[in-house]
């Protein structure tokens, strides 16, 4: 067992705005907004355009040493004004950061008041959450901006359309790409909340767009309250009602909850959940793209069996990249994130406990040192993670395969596509291959066939 | 509603020869305008970062920690301490009753952790806010551990980069003195204001060791902090990167009476001009340094001259925009550009004064665009109506250039290039050189605006 150190070395997690800024990045025409000072906003752009290569516009009310003493609300509004004059906006999504939260600024309030001062304009949707960077990691500032749509931007039943919410937590732009063509062959309307598919991953212009195209349109997200139902990946971070718990309770729309489909099992019960809804059978595709995994599986059993793999990032995606994990023979021997979570623990197990016959230390709250220390003890064959596991893949000469967000030392990070069959077989190619190479790198005389 | 450029903000940008010059400048950043712009802590994290044998702990909530975690490329020839992200990683709980106890404990764990020769306290925002009292901690645990632990007072919202860049500096002042001046020699020197990216500082240096000068202290390019202890040692200061650590190089002129240059590495002129700057003020002592240096660059320019004069056949007459952090780059970058014969028709800085746009205004050509503190959408525009080629700016500005189809040079704090030095002018003109004559640019819809409309219209119609 590590020690327990006061301080944070190499944190596995980000700031809880950042999370709520990504969510509103995938709403059509809408600009995140952090009510802070400006560092904040650079920082996080930074962050995220070196993973994504996207242009990525986070406005920030860049509030002085004034402001922090006398409040921030004439920041605020001047800046959404200045944002709606620049960019033909449908959305301002309002995270706050520590300064904000910590000067106790009631952005609800100062919205209303936005609203009824120019009740003149043609005003875009404005939506705000509460994200204290002090409380939580990037994805309960996530979960709580899902939550805030959910909640501020539905205002009625509507219409029953039949469609699908589906609230599908932090992928890649592959993944949803991947979501939305599924929908699609299985004849289900899906509004997925968020989609990063194309804001996050576009083509190039031929002239400069203020914003991207692409992402979930504000019309559908006001019509979410007509849904069939809401499916809802992973644990929303433990928030004690998600978006999908808010839709059922205001608008009776059912929530379903299940894991992120990655690997063979998870991609069944999301299979199953979607029959549910569509009116079609499953997709050729998808049959086709199961039974290609199962021959792989078979296929590759042999070089991957017993491999030991230290597996870390944010806790949805860990726990089901486990699942995937376990059922492929590799064993977890250390899962780890950096939120603070009592449910992870029980979720890893659970995901893990079909397939694996010992459990792997489950750390939440937890950085790199920890997982260093951790990690000293358990010989791992692999790192599954995102691309700051480098340093200990590098020192222990340990593949990383890397996955999820952020990818800031490789090309291509947008694309990498983890859910679905087809997701769980170009994994299961990724991972495979990283054994191999190794044992060929290693081998002395080097080798032609496998 | 659409607006380029706000009104607000049109007093900051300036074409040359259409009006008289008057700019506004280092005012703080338009509340909702998406800033290219840091924060204070920002400034101060670039400035001291690279002191390698340091130890650097960000106070405050985790993002500010997170988001600078190994960031840049100022490489260190020895310890690594740098390249670790520190933090106290304040909960609620912390900001409620204060986090002076956290940060406490932090600070004496890492440092019987890691042993560091020193200790580097970050503010952020929130520190700034709940009120604790650094200054009290860091003497508190310097004095029961025996190294010093400086406060850098870098509250984010307390300005721009710049203060932040002010804040490092006083930090240092404090290591400055500290130390043992024995044995340095009369011909000695600091390097000020440059960051080791890429090893650049290392061949700086070599120059110098060629030169006969010994350099005391990289403040702070592969810095330690011994060296910045005793470097009021040093007979001269040379300042590169006005903004960042010039206010260093005033106090120690003021407490220590050592004088200091801006010099700049960056381009042929500058390189060399600065080299004999050097041997100028030495020459008193040693009149031979001045053949020395002679020698020199003249053996550096006959092997680098012929190989530009390749490249440049095919940069001739192409046009650049540059978008930087500190304008007295700018100066060497449009030099630089000459060299290769293409013109820079769009400058810009996120934190120049009045006075550096003057003087930027003064060499460049009628009808470049000036412009401080831009803004993306503002960028695009000044790239499309000057028709560029290539974008030189920071991994902010990568996006805007690429999603216009416009090659782009990172010439900021994460280029894995060395472009200092007259190595480094060749490795400049390399990699311009790679962004320019790609064959990708004419592909571009930008380029071919019949097929792209083609293809758009397929899209629509599925
Ligand atoms: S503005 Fe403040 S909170 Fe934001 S990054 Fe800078 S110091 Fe941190
Ligand atoms: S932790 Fe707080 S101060 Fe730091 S970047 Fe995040 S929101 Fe800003």
């Amino acid at each position: 067992m590590a020690e327990n150190y006061v301080s944070t070395t190499n944190a596995c997690k980000m700031c809880t705005p950042m999370g709520a800024a990504l969510v509103f990045k995938g709403i059509e025409n809408a600009v995140p907004f952090l009510h802070g000072s400006q560092g904040c906003a650079t920082y996080m752009r930074r962050y995220i355009i070196s993973h994504y290569r996207e242009p990525v516009d986070i406005a920030s009310s860049a509030l002085g040493e004034k402001s922090a003493v006398y409040g921030g609300g004439p920041n605020l509004k001047k800046g959404i004004l200045n944002v709606m004059r620049k960019y033909d906006v449908s959305l301002v999504g309002v995270a706050t950061t520590c300064l904000t939260e910590t000067i106790g600024d009631d952005v609800g309030r100062y919205l209303n008041e936005f609203r009824e001062e120019f009740s003149d304009l043609s005003l875009p949707e404005l939506v705000h959450v509460s994200t204290p960077s002090y409380s939580g990691t990037h994805m309960e500032g996530w979960h709580a901006a899902v939550r805030s749509l959910a909640d501020q931007v539905v205002k009625d039943k509507g219409r029953a359309h039949g469609g699908v919410n589906l609230l599908p937590g932090f992928l890649s732009p592959a993944d949803y790409r991947f979501l939305k063509a599924l929908g699609e062959r299985a004849c289900v309307r899906f509004t997925m909340l968020p989609d990063l598919s194309e804001t996050m991953d576009g083509v190039i212009w031929d002239d400069y767009h203020s914003l991207p195209d692409g992402g979930t349109p504000v019309a559908e997200i006001r019509a979410m309250g007509g849904a069939a139902g809401t499916v809802e990946f992973g644990m929303s971070g433990g928030l004690p009602e998600s978006a999908a718990g808010v839709l059922e309770r205001k608008f009776g729309v059912p929530a379903r909850r299940t894991a992120m489909p990655i690997g063979l099992r998870a991609t069944d019960q999301f299979m199953d959940v979607l029959a549910e809804f569509a009116s079609c059978d499953m997709p050729a595709k998808d049959a086709f793209d199961r039974g290609r995994l199962l021959d792989a599986m078979v296929d590759g059993h042999k070089y991957i069996f017993g491999k030991r793999a230290v597996v870390y990032g944010e806790e949805d995606f860990v726990v089901a990249l486990c699942s995937f994990l376990g059922e492929i023979g590799v064993q977890p021997v250390l899962v780890a994130t950096g939120a603070k979570s009592d449910r992870f623990k029980a979720a890893v197990t659970n995901a893990l406990a079909e397939v694996c016959q010992t459990m792997p230390v489950i750390r939440d709250d937890a950085d790199f040192k920890d997982i260093e220390d951790e990690a000293a003890e358990l010989n791992p064959d692999l790192l599954v993670g995102h691309s700051k596991g480098y340093k200990l893949a590098r020192a222990k000469n340990i593949p990383l395969i890397r996955v999820g967000f952020p990818i800031h030392d490789r090309f291509g990070g947008q694309r990498i596509l983890h859910v679905g069959y087809e997701g769980a077989l170009a994994l299961y190619d990724r991972l495979v291959n990283a054994v191999l190479e190794k044992s060929q790198d290693e081998c002395p005389v080097g080798y032609g066939y496998l | 509603m659409n607006q380029t450029i706000l009104d607000e903000r049109k007093s900051q940008v300036h074409r040359i020869g259409e009006e008289p010059f008057a700019m506004a400048c280092n005012r703080p950043s338009l509340a909702g305008a998406v800033s290219q712009r840091a924060c204070v802590f920002c400034g101060s994290r670039v400035v001291l970062y690279p002191i390698a044998d340091a130890l650097h702990l960000v106070h405050g909530p985790i993002g500010c920690a997170t988001y600078t975690w190994d960031i840049r490329g100022a490489i260190s020839s020895g310890p690594q301490l740098h390249r670790l992200s520190f933090s106290t990683d304040l909960q609620e709980m912390d900001v409620i009753f204060g986090g002076e106890k956290k940060l406490e404990a932090s600070l004496r764990e890492l440092i019987q952790l890691h042993s560091p020769k020193a200790a580097f306290v970050y503010s952020t925002c929130i520190v700034g806010l709940i009120g604790d009292d650094m200054e009290a901690v860091c003497r508190r645990v310097s004095a029961d551990t025996g190294i010093p632990v400086l406060p850098v007072m870098s509250e984010g919202f307390k300005g721009n980069k710049r203060e932040g860049y002010t804040a490092a500096c006083k930090a240092m002042f404090r290591l400055v003195g500290t130390g043992d001046t024995a044995g340095i020699s009369p011909m000695s020197v600091n390097i000020l204001g440059d960051f080791n990216l890429a090893g650049e500082t290392w061949i700086v240096r070599e120059y110098f060791r060629k030169m006969g000068v010994e350099v005391v202290a990289n403040v702070t390019g592969d810095g330690r902090v011994d060296d910045i202890r005793r470097c009021h040692g040093a007979a001269l200061n040379l300042v590169q990167c006005s903004g960042a650590t010039m206010e260093l190089a005033k106090m120690m002129q003021e407490k220590y009476g050592t004088p200091f240059h801006r010099v700049s590495y960056l381009g042929v002129e500058d390189m060399a001009e600065s080299l004999y700057k050097v041997a100028d003020f030495f020459a008193g002592h040693d009149p031979s340094i001045k053949s020395r240096t002679v020698e020199l660059v003249r053996a550096e320019l006959s092997d680098l001259m012929p190989k530009l004069a390749e490249l440049r056949t095919d940069l001739e007459g192409k046009k650049v925009a540059m978008y930087v952090g500190g304008s007295f780059k700018a100066f060497s970058l449009i030099k630089a550009f000459r060299h290769l014969g293409m013109r820079v028709v769009v400058v810009g800085s996120q934190t120049g004064t009045e006075e550096d746009y003057k003087e930027l205004a003064e060499i460049s050509d009628p009808g470049t665009i000036i412009v401080d503190d831009a803004n993306p959408l503002e960028l695009a525009q000044f790239i499309k109506e000057k028709d560029v080629d290539v974008f030189v700016g920071g991994v902010k500005e990568r996006p805007i250039a690429y999603k216009l189809g416009v090659g782009f040079c990172d010439h900021n704090h994460e280029r894995k290039i060395a472009l200092e030095g007259f190595v480094g002018m060749y490795n400049f003109a390399r990699e311009i050189h790679a962004s320019v004559m790609s064959p990708v640019w004419r592909f571009m819809p930008r380029r071919s605006p019949a097929r792209a409309a083609c293809a758009a219209k397929e899209a629509v119609n599925g």
